[in-house]
Formats: structure tokens, C-alpha cells, sequence
């Protein structure tokens, strides 16, 4: 008896995912419109949090000052940050009642790429430090013998880094798109404008559309796969770093 | 200059251009947005979506809906942060108006409540009207032989929305303490909204207190199994409004300048209409076999009988939709509101 119902049970588990690859083999509109989102939302998430993370990141793997520790732990501890905690505060500063809320950016997707890019800044400067620290100082010593100046210098550090630096985007973006609690938040999951991935999942279960559900979590998955198949292969091509290293 | 110096200035430039940009194109290229703060069950039944397909083809405004609970929604309203809310608890809603955020109620619709538990109905409350079902609950609940917390036999939204406070007032009525009720061991609170709830409630073969048409919903869609054992309990009405965030609000007028007022009259107008109304009585007939909805306000207009009373009995204040005080302008939406319900 009980086998029997665990039978009907896989077999409407696998009636969902199959509807839910129909869904996305098909085209839906409403499905690639939260997907287009979701990526252009982390993506620029992550250019952003790249833009304000690397100068911080240079300055702390390349200059001396006190306090430095501090500040890169002070770092370290952001990465764990529960979004939905981020996303409390960005909600309250976005809010037409709180200090930003003049802008009028609440449930904008300007709110989420500022809130995700905020989120993944921790995790960028973290990994981009450490690569640069890693860079062998003999590189530096020889960019200046070589009569480089100071920001040639750097820029040849960062190109020796190059992995790390391409690793500490993509962990950005990977975090970016996964997270759900900053876009709920001050996205506000609203249909055609602010959903993506993760929120339009939460909406779907909750409505009892479970067959959307499951193709936006099958292209969640797909992607997020395919963000770990190009970090495994960015570590392997060594070329990369070799190019790096290519005299100017 | 040195490189970091540069890059920083870069930053600073991009997080102003995404700023500004989003600001300049909102306020210049884009559509005038209408927020929309509503109860997550005018939104999880699917009504709110061709509400919003059948406005937006005919108005040029983008109508922005955050679904949320009618506890959230109020919240958003008094942030500034909604236009017009749309939500179903009596009490929620007097307070927001009289605490001076909201104006021009409109009563759009109504339904009913239904108390749903597992077909094979443990506690014996088929048949029985709200309150008898309740106590037969807390019957079945304490005669429980696990009194350890594991097993749950009501689960609550415990989300501050418009079902937890009708449920909260069941059980008053039923006269229990509800602080007392929410701490027996069998039951469970989740939080969520009305779909999870379901689904929570299913899982666990548990009663819960649903509003008719989102357990239309899981049910004929087979994502839920529990059967609706009481409903069309006068004590289980459930009645939707609509209410306009004040523009000039005296608590803080700084905060409520963007507000849209001119939109969310136009949107409570059109709601109230005969064509939208009959929209939201017909939704889901033909898909789920029985009404969601019902429109209200021609049922107030002609004084149908014995719905008018029922809904005169249970949402209007102090004998009005809407008091006049609490009214701006838009008097031909109040003709009939005499203050003799």
C-alpha cells in the first residue's frame, strides 16, 4: 500500500519536472523575463561591487597601515552576513520614510544591484586580498627596477593575480544571483519588474504554481552549475596567468 | 594619482550613474508606477494579475503590486511606501484611518473564511458552526497523548495579515485567550503566507483557517488534500477594501510627498466599477467550479439581502463604509453611505 504511494508520489515529482522542462523549452515569457532579470540584476551587482572592492582590496594587500587587520576581518566576518538581515537594513534606508528614501529607489531594481552589490563586496575584497597578497613581492620588486611607476606596479601585480582576481568576480556573481533576501526586501518580488530567480521561486511555491517553480529552480541550478564549471576551468588554464606574466 | 585613487573615483562615478539613471528614467521615460500594497490572497489566487492586465490596458500606469499581508501592507502605507492598500481586517484598517494615514475606504468584495482540516476529520467538527468547531479542536488538541510539541493539529499564519487577525477573533469569540491558545503544544505558527500555510497544514494533516479562494485554488489543483469542513459561517466572512494612502499625511508630511493619490483614486474608481466588479465575481468560476469572489458593491448599492447586512454587520464603522471624516473629495463614491448601516 505504501509502496503504491510512494510510487504516485515519484511519479507526480516527475509529471512537475517534466512540465517544468516543457516550460523552459518552450520559451515562456514570463519565465526568460525573470531570468533576463536575475542575470543583468547579479551581473551588474557584481561589475559594481568589482568597481568599489578593488581599489579597497589594492590598498590592503599592497600598503602598510595600521589597523589593517581590522579592517580585512572586519571584511572576512561581512561575507557571512545573512541577507535577509542586509536586506532589513537596505530596507529601511530605501524606504520613503528612511534617509535614502528621497531617491525614491525602493522595489527599483536599482535598490537590488546596489543591495546585492553591497552583499558581495565582503566576499570580492576577501578573495582579491589574499590573491594579491599571494603575488610573489620579487614581481614588484622587479616592475620598479624596471623603472615602472607606481601604478604600472600595480597593474602588473594584478594581472599576476589575474585567477584570483577572475575567481573573486565569480564568487560574487554566484552569490549574487543565489541570494533571495535582499532582492524580497527592497525588490519587493513585484511581477515583471523586480522578480527574479530566487524571489519569483518563493512567489511560485506560495501560489501553488509549482510547475514554474521548478523550471526557474532548474535554470537556478544551471547556471549555478555553469558558474563552477568555469571557475574549475579558470584554474586550470594556466595560460592565463602565463599571459599575465608576457613581457610589455 | 595613483591607481587606487582613480579606481575609487570610478567607483563613486558608476554607483551615481546606476543612481541617477534609475531616477532620471523613472521620473521622465517610464510609466507613473502605482504601488500597490495588497493581502497575499487577492494576489496568490491569480485575481490581482488580470486585474492588473485589464487596468493597465486601458490606463498608461504601471501598476506595481508587492504582495504581503494586511499587517505589512498598512506598514508599508505608514513608510510611504504604497499608494493604496488592499486588505481584510476590520479592525487594521479603523485604526489606520483614524491614526489619520488613510483615506476614502471603498468595500470592493467579499468572501468567506473556511476552517479546512484532513478528510477524516479527528476532531469531529463537521457540521458544527465556528465557534462549537473551534472548542472541539481544543478538545481534541488537549486530550492529545503527545503533549510534547511534535504533533501539530492547528497551524496559524501568525503573520499579522487579515486571516491571523480573524482567526485571533475566533477564538475570542469562541472564548479562549488566544495568547493561552497560541501556547498549546499542537499548535504551530508559520509566519507565511497563505499558500505556505496550506501547505504546511497539509503536510501535517492539520486544521487551519483559509480564505475561500486561495484554498479553491490548492485544492482543485490537487497541491493540498485537506477538505473545507465549515464554511458559509456568517461568523466567517471575510471582507476586502480598498484605501488611498493620504497624500498629506500629519504625522510626517515630508515622507508622503511622492505619494500617488490622483492614481490610486483613479484604481479604487475602477475597482468599484460595474464592469470590474462583475470581473471579480466571474474570476476562477469556470476554472474552479464555484465563485472566489464576490463583488461587493452593488450588493451594498441594492441593499441584497441577507449579503448587505452581513457585510454592514461585520466591516462597516460606526455605521459607514467609509466616515465622513475620514473621506477627501470623491463624494460620488459615498452616495448611498448614509451612515444608516
Amino acid at each position: 500500500m505504501s509502496f503504491t504511494l510512494v510510487i504516485l508520489a515519484m511519479v507526480d515529482i516527475l509529471e512537475g519536472i517534466i512540465k517544468a522542462l516543457q516550460l523552459i523549452v518552450s520559451g515562456d515569457p514570463t519565465l526568460y523575463g525573470i531570468l533576463y532579470r536575475s542575470l543583468l540584476f547579479s551581473g551588474s551587482a557584481a561589475v559594481l561591487a568589482t568597481l568599489w572592492g578593488t581599489p579597497i582590496a589594492m590598498l590592503l594587500s599592497l600598503k602598510d597601515f595600521r589597523g589593517k587587520t581590522i579592517i580585512k576581518g572586519f571584511f572576512n566576518t561581512l561575507i557571512g552576513i545573512p541577507t535577509v538581515v542586509l536586506g532589513l537594513v537596505l530596507f529601511l534606508i530605501f524606504s520613503k520614510s528612511g534617509p535614502l528614501g528621497f531617491l525614491g529607489l525602493l522595489y527599483t531594481p536599482a535598490a537590488i544591484i546596489l543591495g546585492e552589490a553591497v552583499l558581495v563586496t565582503p566576499i570580492l575584497i576577501s578573495i582579491m586580498t589574499s590573491a594579491i597578497e599571494a603575488v610573489d613581492p620579487e614581481i614588484v620588486n622587479l616592475a620598479k627596477t624596471l623603472g615602472a611607476s607606481e601604478s604600472q606596479t600595480a597593474i602588473a601585480v594584478l594581472k599576476e593575480a589575474l585567477n584570483g582576481v577572475l575567481l573573486s568576480n565569480i564568487a560574487s556573481f554566484n552569490r549574487a544571483i543565489a541570494e533571495l533576501g535582499v532582492a524580497l526586501l527592497v525588490g519587493g518580488n513585484i511581477a515583471g519588474s523586480t522578480d527574479i530567480l530566487t524571489t519569483a521561486i518563493s512567489r511560485y511555491t506560495a501560489r501553488g504554481d509549482l510547475d514554474l517553480a521548478v523550471a526557474l529552480g532548474i535554470l537556478l541550478m544551471i547556471i549555478i552549475f555553469g558558474i563552477n564549471m568555469i571557475v574549475i576551468a579558470t584554474r586550470k588554464l594556466r595560460w592565463l596567468s602565463i599571459l599575465g606574466k608576457s613581457p610589455q | 594619482m595613483q591607481l587606487w585613487e582613480k579606481l575609487i573615483i570610478v567607483a563613486i562615478l558608476a554607483t551615481i550613474v546606476v543612481v541617477a539613471g534609475t531616477i532620471v528614467y523613472l521620473n521622465y521615460f517610464a510609466k507613473r508606477r502605482l504601488f500597490i500594497s495588497t493581502t497575499t490572497s487577492l494576489y496568490d489566487t491569480g485575481l490581482l494579475d488580470m486585474i492588473e492586465k485589464d487596468y493597465e490596458s486601458t490606463h498608461n500606469v504601471d501598476l506595481q503590486i508587492v504582495a504581503a499581508g494586511t499587517g505589512i501592507a498598512i506598514q508599508h502605507a505608514k513608510n510611504g511606501d504604497a499608494d493604496v492598500i488592499l486588505v481584510h481586517s476590520l479592525s487594521m484598517e479603523k485604526t489606520f484611518l483614524e491614526e489619520g494615514y488613510g483615506v476614502n475606504r471603498k468595500i470592493i468584495a467579499y468572501n468567506f473564511f473556511t476552517i479546512i482540516g484532513p478528510e477524516n476529520d479527528p476532531a469531529g467538527i463537521l457540521g458544527k458552526n465556528a465557534t462549537e468547531a473551534l472548542k472541539s479542536i481544543v478538545a481534541y488538541g488537549d486530550r492529545l497523548p503527545d503533549q510534547s510539541g511534535a504533533t501539530k493539529i492547528w497551524i496559524s499564519r501568525g503573520d499579522n495579515s487579515g486571516t491571523h487577525s480573524k482567526e485571533q477573533s475566533l477564538w475570542k469569540e469562541a472564548g479562549y485567550n488566544y495568547t493561552l491558545i497560541s501556547q498549546k503544544p499542537w499548535y504551530a505558527s508559520t509566519g507565511s503566507g497563505m499558500g505556505d500555510t496550506l501547505n504546511v497544514a497539509d503536510q501535517k494533516s492539520a486544521y487551519t483557517l483559509s480564505d475561500m479562494g486561495t484554498y479553491l485554488k490548492f485544492y482543485k489543483d490537487r497541491i493540498i488534500s485537506l477538505k473545507a469542513l465549515i464554511s458559509e459561517d456568517t461568523s466567517l466572512l471575510n471582507v476586502y477594501s480598498a484605501i488611498a494612502v493620504k497624500p498629506d499625511v500629519p504625522a510626517n508630511k515630508s515622507i508622503h510627498e511622492q505619494i500617488n493619490f490622483k492614481d490610486a483614486m483613479d484604481f479604487i474608481q475602477y475597482l468599484v466599477s460595474p464592469e470590474t466588479q462583475q470581473l471579480i465575481t466571474n474570476y476562477g468560476k469556470d476554472v474552479y467550479g464555484q465563485r472566489l469572489f464576490f463583488g461587493a458593491v452593488e450588493t451594498l448599492k441594492n441593499n441584497e439581502q441577507p449579503e448587505a447586512n452581513w457585510i454592514k454587520a461585520y466591516a462597516f464603522i460606526n455605521g459607514y463604509e467609509c466616515p465622513p471624516q475620514y473621506r477627501s473629495n470623491y463624494d460620488e463614491l459615498y452616495t448611498g453611505d448614509t451612515g444608516n448601516g
